[in-house]
């Protein structure tokens, strides 16, 4: 039997679930974590939230507010996702770092975060300078590291001889951008960027309306508007709320988005021409207008000195020269970095350590307890959206009436209306174990709902036929054609969902509304009290625990589904 | 043209892959000296190691071992007088045709006022006045690969490489443009010193080269050198040019060996473990049948590329297969059935089943794997654990290859079974004794 002990598969080559890399990303998120709730025993024990006014007026004012931070955190994250894209890309001992560490953070529930931050910052800065920041950090972690991953992703796949033809006609690092990367990449990071802005509302609104105790932490806004609205039962300053709420995402939708998506058709791969181009009516305006195209001819002379210069200073080099240069400072970094990980390893440890086991129990069965609502939330959205995605997805005809309603409601935020909700719910018994389960479903139904139409769209039309030749019908057209066709759909989709319902979690689970505090029993709710309370040692178990058990489900449920999606389900 | 002098030497050029702890060798000790004023072809079968070649005297990739010298110097980085025509175009689809011809002047700081007037002249030259302004979506394949040469000359390369410039282009296409490519060179209008063009179409080369080194694979190596003593224009029909071919595919072919020497050794076992070539059963019985049509049952093999309108590459890796499985025998560029080659050729489905069954039991390969099998709980392995067997012979890529082509022929020969969703290989339900 010697020869099967040559062959049995090494160690490496199994696709672990679990590697080094994630446990020393997972050891990362604990020491930050840690840093900031060190910082927040020094937070002010009470902390006073602005007047949110209600008079219609104001809110051209505050929608101002809230889109300058999402600005503010969107241009972060695109400066964040170039750089550490680039360095993942064409630097291989970075990239063994990079990725699994990128990895990680994808699949943790940021707004778990929101607390830490909040009372870390405003323990360091001015209160008002602080919940700024923080919310602007928040939005900035829901949207860098899909970002990032994503330009990674681009930067990857150029096609090898466009790589070649960039070397040999000898392209420095700045024209091999706008030549190659830029336009190679330029679609897929828009979709990206609309993804990371209706994510980035989600965020945003939660940030905005944070309460927890004697600490007020809301932002003037949109979200606050709407959260004081509903705290006063105001029905008409809620129709305004959500009225300027929509009307914001949709200008946004018109006057940025959809000229960046029509312009940037130019740049598909593709040899051949696309039947359907995106259009839009304010990109063509633009394009047709004098004054614009006058400006064009005055700034191309200036873009072709700047292309000279950046050409001088900087002539080509290859990758691999440029990467060897910096060895001897990133050993010492290395060092450096892992001694600080070490010890606040150990600190961490020790402040857990400290916690009762009473808390230990809390955790545990508070995040049974939003396991289950997340489960339950998940399995109503399936419910409802694979029968109403594929109709859609199949009829061409509904599809036109539909989908424009489907993608307006949306766009608009589930946390931006969970106050309203609350109000209709807050009287019944478990009113508000309904409203999270609702929350949770506002914020996961839709990815669900847009990946199952995808995916009933993409079924062949010749496999629709066969099938309706061999007289397959009701169920058995199900289980034989549509659900194996939409299985990988279905399992993208509850991934980002899980991910979002989890989040949901921190702001539906603990709620201040009409001066009382309502909680109900999960982890979401654990660590928005142990904020409240100022009980640190147990917001730092709680929210680790909550990391720990996403990543977890992930890397043990989700990724194995995935693969067998890919593997099995996927039509080529 | 030649003047004797060196423009480009390889010496001693290695190319060694590592997969684990195995070393794999992509190119075995290459010499090769491109002189001024010449066209020089490489020609070998796919896998052979010329394009790793190219790259590696473009300065693209760097050399194991050996060096790359250009007009004597030792050449760092990629190199500044070369450039190279893509198989694939390589365009960038969003630059129009005078973008894409500009972007090399571009790169190298040359200013407006020379590089448009420059890329115009050269667009113009190869024919393509009145597309300055069009994508490359928009063009012919032929005309997407006119930028390309009009690009490539734009920076005035001393060396211009070709790297199978006309492989992806149809037939009429790629003939009209040899022959402007031609002229360009031979009229002298280019700057260019030399050409260095890959290839696996044999015709091509004796068309257009002044020498061609013909490769051979596994390990990727210098095969023989032979020069073209015709003038151009070339006539394909003459008869030194037909006796050329020949040659160059007596190279390509071989002779075949003995039958212990033609099957090589098994995995595990010393000596040299002969790979099967990656063809189609089908493909195969087409050329057996060819074959058995023709007067005494044999053939040039140049003839069969022209007959059957396949590239001589495949031809020359169809060859190999019915070689190795006794079906045919190769001399002086001559292919000729066996007797059991015609019985296969006329033989019905399940008898052909039968007769490639019994031949394919003899390959090493095959043996090792009916073996490993055999001693397998419920006769049955995950292709997995095949292929990392596979993987201590061939490196990863080819290891998969091999896999693949096992499975194909097992199957056919209903030898083996494979389940795609368990990615498991069984061997079929009758019990067979291996020959020892």
């Amino acid at each position: 039997m010697g020869l099967f002990e040559n062959i049995l598969p090494p160690k490496e080559r199994m696709q672990r679930l679990f590697t080094w890399g994630d446990a020393a990303a997972l050891l990362l998120i604990a020491v930050l974590l840690y840093g900031g709730v060190r910082l927040a025993f020094n937070a002010p024990a009470e902390i006073q939230g602005p007047t949110i006014r209600l008079e219609p007026r104001v809110l051209p004012w505050y929608a101002l507010l809230s889109t300058g931070r999402m600005a503010a955190a969107y241009a972060l994250s695109v400066l964040f996702a170039l750089l550490y894209g680039r360095a993942a890309a064409y630097n291989r001992r970075a990239e063994r770092v990079l990725m699994p560490l990128l990895d990680v953070l994808q699949s943790v529930p940021i707004l778990s975060f929101l607390p830490v931050v909040l009372l870390s910052l405003s323990a360091i800065l001015p209160q008002k300078v602080a919940v700024e920041l923080a919310s602007i950090v928040l939005i900035f972690t829901s949207q860098a590291w899909h970002l990032t991953f994503g330009w990674y992703q681009s930067l990857t796949t150029i096609p090898k001889e466009l790589r070649e033809a960039s070397d040999i006609f000898r392209l420095n690092a700045w024209l091999r951008f706008k030549r190659l990367e830029f336009p190679f990449g330029t679609i897929s990071f828009l979709w990206n960027s609309m993804m990371s802005w209706a994510g980035g509302w989600f965020f945003l609104m939660a940030a905005e309306i944070f309460t927890v105790g004697a600490r007020d932490f809301r932002l003037p806004g949109l979200g606050a508007y709407l959260q004081e609205a509903a705290n006063q039962g105001d029905t008409r300053a809620i129709l305004w709320g959500i009225g300027t709420l929509i009307l914001t995402i949709v200008a946004l939708d018109q006057f940025v988005w959809r000229p960046l998506l029509a312009w940037a058709d130019r740049f598909k791969l593709e040899m051949t021409e696309s039947d359907q181009p995106p259009t839009s009516w304010f990109y063509d305006a633009l394009h047709n207008s004098a004054l614009m195209n006058a400006l064009g001819r005055r700034l191309s002379p200036l873009g072709e000195r700047l292309d000279a210069w950046l050409i001088r200073r900087s002539p080509m080099r290859m990758p691999d020269e440029a990467a060897r240069k910096r060895n001897g400072l990133n050993i010492l970094l290395n060092l450096l970095l892992g001694g600080l990980l070490l010890y606040g390893g150990v600190r961490a440890a020790q402040m857990l350590a400290a916690l009762p086991i009473a808390d230990w129990g809390k955790i545990l069965l508070g995040t049974l307890a939003t396991l289950l609502r997340v489960a339950v939330s998940l399995l109503i959205a399936l419910a409802w959206t694979i029968p109403v995605g594929v109709a859609i997805g199949t009829n061409r005809r509904l599809a036109a009436v539909l989908q424009p309603i489907v993608q307006v409601t949306a766009s608009v935020p589930a946390t931006a209306i969970f106050p309203v909700f609350l109000l209709l719910v807050v009287n019944l018994t478990g009113g508000l174990d309904i409203a999270a389960v609702f929350l949770m479903l506002m914020g996961t139904q839709w990815y669900l709902l847009f990946n199952i139409i995808a995916g009933a769209s993409a079924i062949p039309q010749d496999l629709k036929y066969t099938s309706a030749l061999m007289g397959l019908k009701g169920w058995a057209r199900w289980r034989t054609l549509i659900l194996p066709a939409l299985f990988p759909y279905i399992v993208t989709g509850a991934i980002t969902a899980s991910g979002g319902a989890w989040n949901a979690s921190i702001v539906a689970e603990y709620v201040e509304f009409g001066g009382q505090t309502l909680f109900t029993t999960g982890v979401g709710s654990l660590i928005s009290q142990s904020t409240a309370s100022g009980d640190y040692p147990l917001l730092l178990a709680a929210t680790l625990s909550m990391v720990l058990t996403v990543v977890l489900l992930n890397r043990l449920f989700w990724r194995p589904l995935y693969r067998l999606a890919e593997e099995k389900y996927r039509m080529e | 043209m030649t003047n004797g002098t060196p423009l480009l030497e390889l010496k001693h050029i290695h190319q060694i892959y590592t997969s684990g702890t195995r070393k794999f060798t992509a190119v075995e000790d290459v010499n090769l000296t491109v002189q001024e004023g010449e066209f020089v072809a490489l020609l070998g079968p796919s896998g052979c190691g010329k394009s790793t070649l190219l790259r590696i005297l473009t300065g693209l990739q760097k050399p194991s071992e050996g060096v790359v010298l250009y007009r004597g110097q030792l050449l760092e980085g990629v190199n500044p007088h070369a450039t190279i025509v893509f198989q694939t175009f390589a365009l960038f689809p969003w630059l129009t045709v005078l973008e894409n011809v500009e972007l090399a002047l571009k790169a190298r700081g040359v200013p407006p006022g020379i590089r448009v007037p420059r890329a115009l002249d050269l667009i113009d030259r190869v024919g393509l006045d009145g597309f300055e302004n069009a994508y490359p979506r928009e063009l012919s394949g032929g005309m997407r690969q006119k930028v390309g040469f009009a690009r490539a000359m734009a920076v005035e390369p001393e060396l211009l490489c070709l790297d199978e410039p006309f492989s992806a282009l149809d037939v009429l296409s790629a003939e009209s443009l040899r022959g402007e490519l031609l002229e360009l060179w031979t009229s002298g209008v280019i700057p260019t010193k030399a050409i260095l063009m890959v290839s696996h179409n044999i015709e091509e080369a004796v068309f257009m080269a002044d020498r061609i080194v013909v490769m051979d694979k596994e390990p990727g190596r210098i095969l023989s050198e032979l020069k073209v003593p015709i003038p151009h224009p070339r006539q394909r029909q003459s008869d030194e040019f037909r006796a050329l071919i020949d040659e160059v595919y007596a190279l390509l072919a071989g002779q075949t060996q003995p039958e212990s020497v033609e099957l090589g050794a098994a995995p595990g076992e010393a000596g040299r473990i002969r790979s099967l070539p990656d063809v189609h059963i089908g493909d195969l019985a087409g050329l057996l049948e060819h074959l058995a049509e023709k007067p005494g049952d044999r053939d040039d093999i140049y003839r069969i590329t022209e007959d059957l309108t396949i590239d001589s590459d495949h031809v020359l890796r169809l060859t190999e297969a019915a070689e190795l499985l006794g079906f045919v025998t190769v001399a002086k560029g001559d292919i000729e059935l066996t007797p059991l080659g015609e019985t296969f050729a006329e033989a019905s489905i399940l008898a052909r089943k039968e007769i490639f069954a019994s031949r394919i039991r003899r390959l090493p390969l095959v043996r090792w794997l009916i073996g490993m099998l055999q001693r397998a709980d419920k006769r049955s392995l995950k292709s997995e654990v095949v292929k990392i067997a596979l993987e201590l012979e061939f490196p990863p890529e080819e290891a998969q290859k091999q896999l693949d082509t096992l499975i194909n022929w097992g199957r056919y020969a209903e030898i083996l079974a494979y389940d795609d969703s368990d990615e498991e290989i069984y061997l079929e339900s009758a019990p067979e004794k291996v020959a020892a």
